[in-house]
């Protein structure tokens, strides 16, 4: 673990990217407690520029609500949406995989053919009709974006299945009598779950990116603050106001970015063969 | 001289398991002759042949000693001499063919390359010069060849691809490194031969680099031993084969498994364990919309037994169906037909479940000693995961595990540690004790001292003869490698193109083999001609 982490520390970008995700988090976690009346109280005059007023340096939006409050409880918001929909992508895209790339033939052309419906589908699009027919909420969101975003996983972890499935110490399992699930989640999986968390982590982020398209829309749950909303209702007043849509549009883009460089940073450090040269 | 190298070192980068690649390196190559360098690996022999020509991967940097060739100093020269240098004056052929040729581009195009690269030659005579080597170097229908690709020829017949590029320049100096390794023993017998006469035609210096004793025996007339990064000992080769002087040496000739076979040991009594009627197995690649499926004879009705404590030989080149028959007898791929009896079971149709169930009867050693471990677990788990999956006590399964471990000549310690600690011939004993940790009837070993340096793979056989009289083992031995075969099996098969074309005793077999195939494949062995030091060397009192 102690190589890994240099591995990992060597990569500027992704210490970069560790510190602004840290960043995030705090804020998130400190969020009730630096903000602890709802984001959606109005505590102000509207159109409050930023650092006007004492207490309001992000400003206050149209209804004359904080826009810092908005931001720190949006923060949990992209956070939860974004770990909790990859982990259901995870849990729908690996057995899918697994299956179809330990059992082959039959098995996997239908595991397959299943997949590709699904990648056939616009992402986008798809996840709009989902969260419309389940009413939008928090967990719909979470499932919508779910169900758009497991298919890579699937194929994935298919890959690493086929390639691994011959290694000699598969084989080995084989006879000694092990039962299939032991082979696959005790002898095949450890051995590939290194790209899978690397897919993970950018899965977080274009979560966190679709959650916030989503509430752009409207689509978003009416009863949480998230970045999207605070975009979408403020677009119509960009040219007065700025900061309403600026600030969670940067909340957004470093979050998405530092999940980024986190991934490619563990990239290098779990694939240390692959890693470019050079750095 | 057309080369001489001088007092030559190579450091290794900080942090390796010694501080140079080599030191002290000091040889001449003479026109006209083969000079081998050989060694186990690791002892430096390809770093010696990179530095000739320039190609050390980043990391290593030669620190002290000359090249001289043709009055300069190789190391010296500026990055433009050392490209005219390469091709024109040494050229080099190497290990894999295929990777070391461009699968994009027509044969054709590749030798040209060497020419326009050099500035030789216009359009037209690049293209007859090139049609003149292909033929040179025996390839079958020359102009076929060139417009061919790489994937479309064999390996042997790449190798020869790149002996006609190499000698495309007219080069002083040929270094081949392993050149024969990947191929076949009837193919790199005829490669052997060709460098030979190619080497008397053209009147060139041959640095040749071999881990094997017997290619040594065949083709070199000078032979350097290579240790650790130094030189052990230099000599002609029937003086250093015949009589080597130093420990090391006489170690490593002494290892090599003779081609020879022991007194055949009497079985008559033994019960069979093992019958196999009929065996077939063919594999069917699925054709797409457009594409024909393709059928493939792996095994072509293959009948044999096998008796308690006797070991069979399964040899045959690459492709031949002999690992397609172990893992069709160990279960992990289904025959098309034929009947797998062990004792009164019907094992071949076995169903999953009961199969499972007696899965332990039959265990396999793999060959490649890296990929056999699960890199992720320790060897504790390793060893007793099959046990106890069979519904062993883990504890018991645990003192079986320490006790097997010391059978096979490890230290109980090791238990603790992961794979990735053990050495080559170390994990290969891990390979071996977890096969026995099922208390198996029957052992397949598939290639299981291929991957081995020969000293190792010495003691590995012996450790198999030895455990199969202490826990009574049959043993399937799958190898290519006749010498090995003829050192360990009672009874041996040959097989070719799926079908068995010959069986018997190994002595009977080696001293006068019947098929025709076995024949080539014994004369193919190099090292073991009649008049050939090493044999002499065996055959002596």
């Amino acid at each position: 673990m102690n190589g890994f982490m240099k591995q990992f520390l060597r990569n500027k970008g992704a210490v970069a990217g560790l510190i602004l995700l840290s960043i995030v988090v705090i804020v998130a976690v400190i969020a009730p407690f630096i903000y602890p009346q709802s984001p959606w109280t109005m505590v102000q005059r509207p159109f409050q520029p930023p650092m006007e007023l004492d207490g309001f340096w992000f400003g206050t939006d149209v209804l004359g609500r904080d826009i810092g409050a908005g931001l720190a409880h949006g923060a949990r918001v992209s956070l939860i949406v974004g770990l909790v929909s990859t982990l259901v992508a995870l849990l729908i895209g690996l057995p899918i995989g697994a299956l179809a790339g330990y059992f082959g033939g039959i098995w996997d052309d239908i595991l397959m053919r299943f997949t590709e419906f699904f990648q056939t589908i616009p992402s986008f699009a798809l996840a709009i009709v989902i969260v419309a027919i389940l009413q939008p909420s928090l967990s719909g969101i979470v499932l919508a974006i779910s169900i758009v975003s497991w298919p890579p996983v699937a194929r994935l972890v298919r890959g690493e299945f086929l390639s691994l499935r011959s290694r000699e110490y598969v084989q080995a399992a084989i006879l000694s009598g092990l039962s299939p699930m032991n082979i696959i989640f005790r002898q095949i999986l450890p051995n590939a779950i290194s790209p899978i968390i690397v897919l993970a982590s950018l899965m977080v982020a274009s979560a966190i990116l679709l959650e916030s398209a989503l509430s752009f829309l409207g689509l978003g749950d009416p009863n949480v603050m998230s970045w999207g909303y605070m975009i979408g209702a403020g677009r119509t007043v960009l040219r007065q106001a700025w900061w309403i849509c600026v600030f969670p549009g940067l909340a957004i883009l470093f979050t998405v970015l530092a999940l980024n460089l986190i991934g490619e940073g563990l990239n290098d450090a779990l694939n240390p063969r692959l890693a470019r040269k050079g750095r | 001289m057309v080369i001489s190298v001088k007092d030559l070192s190579v450091a290794l980068p900080e942090g390796a398991d010694r501080s140079h690649a080599m030191t002290g390196i000091t040889f001449d190559v003479a026109a006209g002759e083969v000079l081998c360098i050989v060694g186990e690996s690791g002892s430096g022999k390809s770093v010696t042949a990179n530095t000739i020509m320039n190609l050390l991967p980043p990391g290593l940097t030669p620190v002290s000693g000359t090249i001289e060739m043709g009055g300069r100093d190789l190391l010296k020269l500026s990055e433009a001499e050392k490209r005219q240098m390469r091709g024109s004056e040494v050229a080099m052929i190497f290990q894999e063919p295929m990777t070391a040729l461009n699968p994009l581009m027509r044969i054709k195009d590749q030798i040209a390359e060497v020419f326009e690269a050099h500035g030789a030659l216009n359009k037209e005579e690049r293209e007859a010069k090139a049609l003149k080597l292909v033929e040179e170097v025996g390839l079958p229908d020359p102009p076929k060849i060139l417009r061919a690709y790489p994937f479309q020829l064999s390996g042997g017949q790449r190798q020869r691809v790149m002996i006609a590029m190499a000698l495309a320049l007219e080069p002083k100096l040929l270094i081949a490194d392993e050149p024969t390794t990947a191929l076949d023993v009837t193919t790199q017998a005829q490669i052997l031969k060709l460098v030979r006469n190619l080497q008397e035609a053209h009147g060139m210096a041959v640095l040749f680099i071999t881990h094997d004793i017997g290619v040594v025996a065949e083709i070199a007339d000078r032979v350097i031993v290579m240790r650790q990064g130094e030189i052990v000992e230099q000599g002609a080769t029937a003086d250093v084969i015949g009589a080597p002087q130093t420990d090391y040496t006489r170690r490593l000739i002494n290892s090599v498994p003779s081609l020879i076979p022991p007194e055949p040991r009497d079985l008559s009594a033994d019960k069979v364990t093992v019958s196999v009627t009929g065996l077939e197995k063919t594999f069917v690649t699925s054709g797409g919309f457009f594409t024909p499926k393709r059928e493939v004879r792996a095994i072509d009705n293959m009948s044999f037994d096998l008796k308690r404590g006797e070991t069979l030989g399964i040899v045959g080149e690459s492709g031949s169906g002999k690992s397609t028959t172990g893992r069709c007898i160990a279960r992990l791929m289904e025959p098309n037909a034929g009947e797998i009896c062990l004792g009164d079971v019907d094992w071949g149709t076995l169903a999953a479940k009961e199969l499972r169930a007696q899965r332990n009867r039959v265990q396999m050693v793999f060959q490649d000693p890296y990929a056999s471990l699960n890199p992720r677990r320790k060897i504790a788990t390793i060893l007793t995961e099959g046990a106890v999956a069979q519904g062993q006590d883990k504890q018991e399964a645990l003192d079986y595990a320490r006790e097997l471990l010391e059978t096979v000549g490890l230290d109980a310690s090791s238990l603790g540690r992961y794979p990735h600690e053990f050495s080559g011939g170390q994990r290969q004993r891990i390979g071996i004790a977890r096969a026995l940790m099922m208390r198996p009837e029957i052992l397949i070993a598939d290639e299981a001292v291929s991957a081995l340096d020969v000293s190792v793979q010495a003691q590995v056989l012996d450790l198999f003869q030895k455990l199969r009289e202490m826990f009574d083992l049959s043993i399937i031995f799958i190898t290519h490698d006749l010498c090995v075969a003829a050192q360990v099996c009672d009874r041996i098969l040959v097989m070719h193109q799926g079908g068995v074309v010959e069986a018997g005793n190994t002595s009977e077999v080696f001293a006068t083999p019947s098929h025709d195939y076995t024949r080539s494949l014994l004369a193919a062995v190099p090292g073991w001609k009649d008049d050939s030091p090493l044999r002499r060397s065996r055959t002596a009192p």
